[in-house]
């Protein structure tokens, strides 16, 4: 099959520009009492006035939440194998130039290092590295999985771009889900943030969800880095690359995260803020629009931020969460972090706070039994 | 005694309750007494083994409920069987409640690979009670090759929608011979009670208990609702009609 996304979000460039710019948000009542609203009415949802009616688009996303998902909020746990890097994201404390403790860890660390996480109850771990293929090799990554899922019924992956008969290797090996951010959507500075590497190449990073599932993933997570470019645009390109992939990969379960830039080891500052009213704007317009879509909220937020969206979209949180290999059986020493968590609680205490705003932590949500996609 | 027979076994409630929405274990529980149901439904991907004492399944009482283990997950028949065997080694069940949903959107039924499942988990000696599309014609090939009922959905998971197949529905259990359970879409009491009047054998509910504002309330109001819908059908109901009826317009036949 053709991959074939890029000219397509080409294609729709116009129809997002003329959208946001010119929203009537009187509309937004009739919009809000729709059953299935439009990318148009989605547009208008994402628009600078649309904050008037932050309490009514609340209402309705929680409602719809409540309705797909029940009441029920899914933890997973990130475990860094490694923060070697080849890349020079300027916004990433994983970027080559940044002066941190690198670290691979071993087969015989992961197996320690999962252990030491199974105890926290969870079921579903997600495996992050850096973009060194030399050092987190594609058959290190195999194995990584294969010593993970001896304890974990579900593995997902955030790692460098593959092609499709290496994401196969993956799914083969028991790989269920596969997060990959277009870290931006808008050209101009995903080549300026960019530069050098094999992540230049900005279409081989657009088509990589695609490729993924070709390949046979279960699951996809897809996102923009938000504090890069203008976060309504991203969020109408990330909403049509959503659609996109669900239409042609309707097996597919697909899940979207709000990444919001961080202070890292790379010193960056954010090009533009993305306030919290901003950020729950764009959360209630994802889920309104895509309301049976997964919605990610990772421990990069605030635990103010996070308690008070739980049932308004949000579908997955992390929790526990250390973004340094060895974080957690070595107990953060040793290498260096990829970011500042802001939601530093422990596993228990965020369980807490889920069962206080009256939802459940599903600390298991899947069976080993359940493998790739098959036609 | 009007009683639910499901292969051989009897059963005094005709509600059964899914386990997946609710906000936690004691409101489950809470719902689960107050609606009388005997037969509850739980996801095997959510039991975890490891940990027996965590969750849904250490919440509830085998002595007091019946536990229904699904395939909730599964996207092809395969997996389905796979995660039967597992229900069944767990010492779960040997009843399971095939679910064999390819689209993780809207939750729909493959009919081929549920067929397909099916057919093996009863030749493996399972008692099987398949949820379906409102389709009669599957519905009678799953009665051919054994399954213990059938459960067509009345509109899709979690919409509330009510009885948006009910013609369908009506031919399926016109012409069934098992159980016919109405699973999915039923969002109000009145839905339920509906779906009895039509013959439904049971219903079964998630949603609109688990995420009603007062669930243990809404559990009970179902209970009666099904009841109610139970009775009216063993009454007979009436025909409808918009006019008045000639007393006896064939008295002259008899002169």
């Amino acid at each position: 099959m053709t991959v074939s996304f890029s000219p397509y979000l080409n294609s729709r460039q116009a129809e997002i520009n003329a959208g946001i710019n010119n929203a009537n948000t009187e509309i937004i009542p009739g919009i809000l009492e729709k059953e299935k609203i439009s990318f148009d009415d989605f547009l208008v949802l994402l628009s600078p006035g649309a904050g008037r009616y932050l309490d009514d688009m609340a209402m309705k996303a929680k409602t719809l939440t409540d309705k797909h998902f029940g009441k029920n909020i899914n933890l997973y746990i990130p475990m860094y194998l490694s923060n070697e890097c080849n890349s020079n994201c300027v916004y990433c404390g994983f970027n080559r130039m940044s002066k941190i403790q690198r670290k691979t860890l071993t087969i015989n660390e992961i197996a320690v290092e999962a252990e030491k996480i199974r105890e926290y109850g969870m079921t579903n771990i997600l495996l992050l590295t850096g973009d060194s293929k030399e050092n987190a090799t594609l058959e290190y990554i195999e194995r990584a999985v294969k010593e993970v899922k001896k304890l974990f019924s579900q593995v997902s992956l955030e790692i460098y771009p593959l092609d499709t008969q290496n994401y196969k290797r993956l799914v083969d090996s028991g790989a269920t889900s596969l997060t990959i951010y277009q870290e931006t959507y808008d050209r101009k500075i995903y080549e300026k943030v960019h530069k050098g590497g094999a992540k230049e190449d900005i279409e081989y990073r657009l088509a990589a969800p695609e490729r993924a599932l070709e390949a046979g993933f279960r699951k996809i997570g897809i996102g923009a880095l938000l504090g890069l470019s203008d976060w309504r645009t991203e969020a109408a390109c990330l909403a049509i690359h959503a659609e996109y992939l669900m239409k042609k990969y309707w097996r597919a379960d697909l899940s979207i995260s709000f990444p919001r830039l961080r202070k890292s080891g790379s010193g960056f500052r954010p090009y533009c803020d993305v306030a919290d009213k901003e950020l729950a704007q764009m959360i209630f317009a994802f889920r309104i629009f895509l309301d049976r879509a997964g919605i990610v909220l990772s421990t990069r937020e605030s635990p103010y931020f996070r308690d008070n969206m739980i049932g308004y979209g949000v579908t997955m949180m992390s929790a526990g969460s250390k973004t340094n290999p060895g974080g957690y059986a070595a107990n953060g020493e040793g290498s260096g972090k990829q970011f500042e968590t802001e939601d530093g609680r422990t596993v228990k205490e965020i369980s807490e706070a889920i069962k206080n705003a009256g939802y459940y932590p599903v600390f298991k949500d899947w069976e080993k039994a359940l493998g790739g996609v098959k036609k | 005694m009007d009683k639910l027979l499901i292969a051989g076994r009897e059963f005094t409630s005709r509600f059964m309750i899914g386990t997946g929405k609710f906000p936690s274990d004691e409101i489950m529980k809470k719902c689960i007494n107050k609606s009388g149901a005997e037969i509850i439904t739980v996801a095997v991907r959510r039991v975890d083994l490891e940990n027996p004492n965590d969750g849904i399944l250490s919440s509830l009482d085998p002595k007091k409920i019946f536990i229904l283990p699904n395939t909730s997950g599964a996207q092809n028949a395969d997996e389905a069987i796979r995660i039967a065997m597992l229900a069944r080694e767990m010492g779960l069940s040997n009843w399971i409640k095939l679910e064999v949903t390819p689209d993780p959107r809207y939750l729909l039924p493959d009919p081929d690979e549920t067929l397909k499942a099916a057919k093996f988990l009863v030749n493996e000696g399972f008692t099987v009670l398949p949820y379906i599309n409102a389709d009669p014609v599957l519905a009678k090939k799953l009665e051919e090759i054994g399954t213990a009922t059938v459960m067509p959905l009345a509109a899709p998971i979690g919409t509330n929608k009510g009885l948006t197949t009910e013609d369908a529905l009506k031919i399926i259990i016109e012409q069934s011979n098992i159980p016919v359970v109405i699973d999915a879409g039923i969002g109000r009491p009145s839905d339920a009670c509906r779906a009895m009047e039509i013959g439904a054998a049971a219903v079964m509910v998630n949603t609109a208990v688990s995420t009603s504002a007062d669930p243990e309330l809404m559990a009970e109001s179902f209970k009666l609702a099904v009841e109610a819908g139970r009775k009216a059908f063993l009454a007979g109901l009436g025909p409808k009609s918009g006019r008045a009826r000639a007393s006896s317009p064939t008295a002259w036949l008899s002169k």
